[in-house]
């Protein structure tokens, strides 16, 4: 393997070498490439819902709406963080069965995952999950439905932003509105392997 | 004279299938153009940045490989080197053997694709399953996939729903939404039970060493969850600078391939899950694959290394619309994939030769590209390469040469023939002697043939005042 190395290396200088000039690097202006139609007209958390229902994503802004979404769709077995439940405890009474341990050998009772999200971006309707803020990577994908709670305090106007503020955190992963494809003749189907829900819910 | 390859297998595609492509290419144009011109002032300038940046890093991979060698080593990453298709399986492998593991799954990656790693892996004794829907239904129906960013554009319903009863997935339905939960149901059991998860990038940056992995379905996502060993394969062409170029480049990936602003889940990775994470991968390799970029970083092709795989110059192509990816014969079909197929080849390149051949040279690949890479050129370079080296393959289609530049250096044979070929107008189209003539009769009708007209008519005709006199004999003559 390290003759590999030295090998491709080898061959990358050798057709390299005839090269008179390289392409220099081009600096660019973030601004190019921001929906400045869209960002900031307005207040983040308002412009981050317009553009989460764009992708089929549910934007709610109170744990007593969440409750009372998941009892209409009769969603009464699910997952909650931990340190989110009791926030949200009060709300949900009767008739739900919600663990604050995740059972990977279970994956299939949990009709829905509540998460801590790392932010969003607005621009786009993204939720940004992370190893830090997400307890389980598991449990905000096999629930059908994905509730990441978020903090206004932690939405980003547009993705260039998002972009420089990554940190190091190892994992971090943007969620666009529910998981989907369109390999089937081009029709699309939501819920494929994850979530066929993503809902925000802004905690505040 | 024979056919070009690509129209031999065009002639016998099933009318369904080239209905299937036809259409999801089609749609998949329409949305970009109508996304990417509706979300920014001046998409054009973006895709130039986007293709200067790529350009830049192809050629100084000299010194950005070994820089995010050691970016990765620093994250915790180990880092392989394979140059060529065998060793980046049997990198794999060994990986695998260290760990005893058994069982892999893995997401869509077009280099796995180059090295046919799932059935190198099948044969050694380890399960590979496809966990991206296309290509699941590709590797259960033993097939190819027809186009890199969507594998079953040749297929419809009813030959997936087919596909599955035969595999045991339940009994023949053919509703899209039903297909896909059986799969997902079928698919979760065999992510809990991996050991090991192999995807590709789609960018790694040399600044933080942070590997990017896009998918609309979150498979690739579930990988990483739910395994405990992750295994990139990447090409050495990957590379991004800068991670303030990632919000360039997805903006743009998203936007080319599949008409999205974002595709659903970006994922961005630097290395073994955090400590206080349960879920995840603890062990993270990146294997740098070869595999013949390098002889095409050394051609004068070079541009078309800054590919990022969005799959749209396939949906703009008129070619590709009617031939569909299988005849391309090769991993990359399309444009893309008639300048890349035939120089990943090596030394076998007039095998492919014919691919350059398959486009009209109507830019529309140029003009959609993310990279702005100028397609129509690199084809030209290859049609001569292919010329230079006489490839056979290069040669089928092309209509033998000889008589003609023989009559076209000798007027009076050339006035001769002129007046001759009416004997054209008088035969059956099967006993017209050219066969390319033969073939073009065979769907239209020529003109009737006028030979030596144009030159009775320019004779005749009465000079105006002051026009130069006609030269006299000697000029070499032009078809009339
Ligand atoms: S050549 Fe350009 S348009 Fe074609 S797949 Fe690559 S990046 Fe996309």
């Amino acid at each position: 393997m390290s003759n590999d190395r030295e090998t491709i290396l080898t061959r990358v200088r050798d057709a390299l070498a005839p090269l008179k000039e390289r392409a220099p690097l081009p600096d660019w202006d973030t601004e190019l490439a921001i929906m400045r139609r869209l960002v900031p007209a307005h207040e983040p958390w308002v412009l981050f819902c317009e553009r989460l229902v764009a992708v089929n994503g549910l934007p709610l802004d109170s744990a007593a709406a969440l409750a009372a979404w998941l009892r209409e769709h009769q969603h009464l077995h699910g997952y909650c963080d931990p340190a989110l439940w009791p926030r949200l405890a009060a709300h949900f009474g009767e008739g739900f069965t919600v663990e604050t341990e995740y059972d990977r050998a279970r994956v299939d009772d949990y009709q829905f995952g509540i998460t801590a999200a790392a932010g969003a971006v607005a621009e786009t309707g993204t939720l940004i999950l992370d190893d830090r803020a997400t307890t389980r990577r598991l449990a905000a994908l096999t629930p059908w439905v994905h509730i990441a709670v978020l903090s206004r305090a932690a939405i980003f106007a547009d993705l260039q932003q998002a972009v420089a503020a990554m940190g190091d955190d190892p994992n971090i992963i943007w969620c666009t509105g529910p998981s989907k494809t369109a390999d089937v003749e081009g029709i699309l189907i939501e819920g494929v392997h994850g979530p066929g829900i993503q809902i925000a819910l802004l905690l505040g | 004279m024979k056919f070009q390859q690509i129209d031999q297998f065009a002639a016998h595609l099933r009318p369904s299938t080239r209905a299937a492509v036809y259409d999801g290419s089609k749609k998949g144009h329409e949305k970009r153009t109508q996304v990417l011109f509706d979300h920014y002032p001046d998409p054009d300038r973006l895709r130039q940045l986007a293709g200067e940046i790529k350009q830049h890093v192809i050629e100084n991979l000299d010194t950005y490989l070994p820089a995010i060698e050691a970016k990765l080593k620093a994250n915790g990453v180990i880092v392989h080197w394979a140059a060529t298709a065998e060793a980046a399986n049997e990198a794999v492998l060994a990986i695998m053997r260290a760990r005893n593991a058994t069982r892999m799954v893995k997401a869509k990656t077009m280099v796995s694709e180059e090295t046919e790693l799932a059935h190198f892996l099948e044969k050694n004794g380890v399960e590979c399953m496809e966990t991206d829907l296309g290509e699941f239904i590709v590797q259960i129906d033993h097939d190819h996939p027809s186009h890199i960013v969507k594998p079953i554009i040749h297929k419809n319903r009813r030959d997936i729903a087919t596909s599955f009863e035969k595999n045991g997935l339940g009994a023949y339905n053919d509703d899209p939404q039903t297909i896909t939960r059986r799969a997902r149901d079928f698919l979760r059991k065999k992510y809990l039970v991996a050991d090991v998860a192999l995807t590709g990038a789609n960018f790694l940056v040399a600044e933080s060493g942070r590997l990017v992995l896009v998918t609309n379905e979150g498979n690739s996502r579930f990988c990483l969850a739910a395994t405990r060993c992750h295994i990139a394969m990447v090409g050495i062409e990957k590379i991004l600078p800068r991670d303030r170029d990632l919000g360039l480049l997805l903006n743009l990936l998203g936007r080319s391939g599949t008409g999205q602003q974002l595709t659903v889940y970006t994922e961005f990775i630097t290395g073994p899950r955090a400590p206080a994470q349960p879920d995840g991968p603890d062990e993270m390799h990146v294997i740098l694959v070869d595999n013949g970029r390098t002889d095409v970083l050394a051609s004068d092709c070079r541009d078309i290394l800054r590919c990022i795989r969005c799959g749209a110059c396939l949906n703009v192509c008129p070619v590709y619309r009617q031939a569909s990816g299988h005849a391309y014969r090769s991993v990359y079909p399309g444009p893309v994939g008639a300048v890349l197929s035939p120089l990943l080849m090596g030394k076998d390149f007039p095998e492919k030769a014919d691919l350059p051949k398959a486009s009209s040279l109507c830019g529309a690949c140029n003009e959609v590209c993310p990279v702005d890479i100028p397609i129509p050129d690199l084809l030209l370079r290859l049609r001569e390469k292919g010329k230079r080296e006489h490839s056979a393959a290069a040669a089928a289609g092309t209509p033998p040469m000889g008589a003609w530049s023989l009559l076209a250096s000798q007027p009076t044979a050339w006035k001769a023939a002129l007046l001759g070929g009416r004997i054209i107008n008088y035969l059956p189209t099967k006993m017209l002697p050219i066969p390319a003539l033969r073939a073009w009769e065979g769907k239209r009708s020529l003109p009737a043939w006028r030979g030596g007209e144009f030159r009775h008519w320019l004779k005749g005709r009465a000079r105006s005042p002051g026009a130069p006199p006609p030269t006299s004999g000697g000029q070499s003559p032009r078809p009339s």
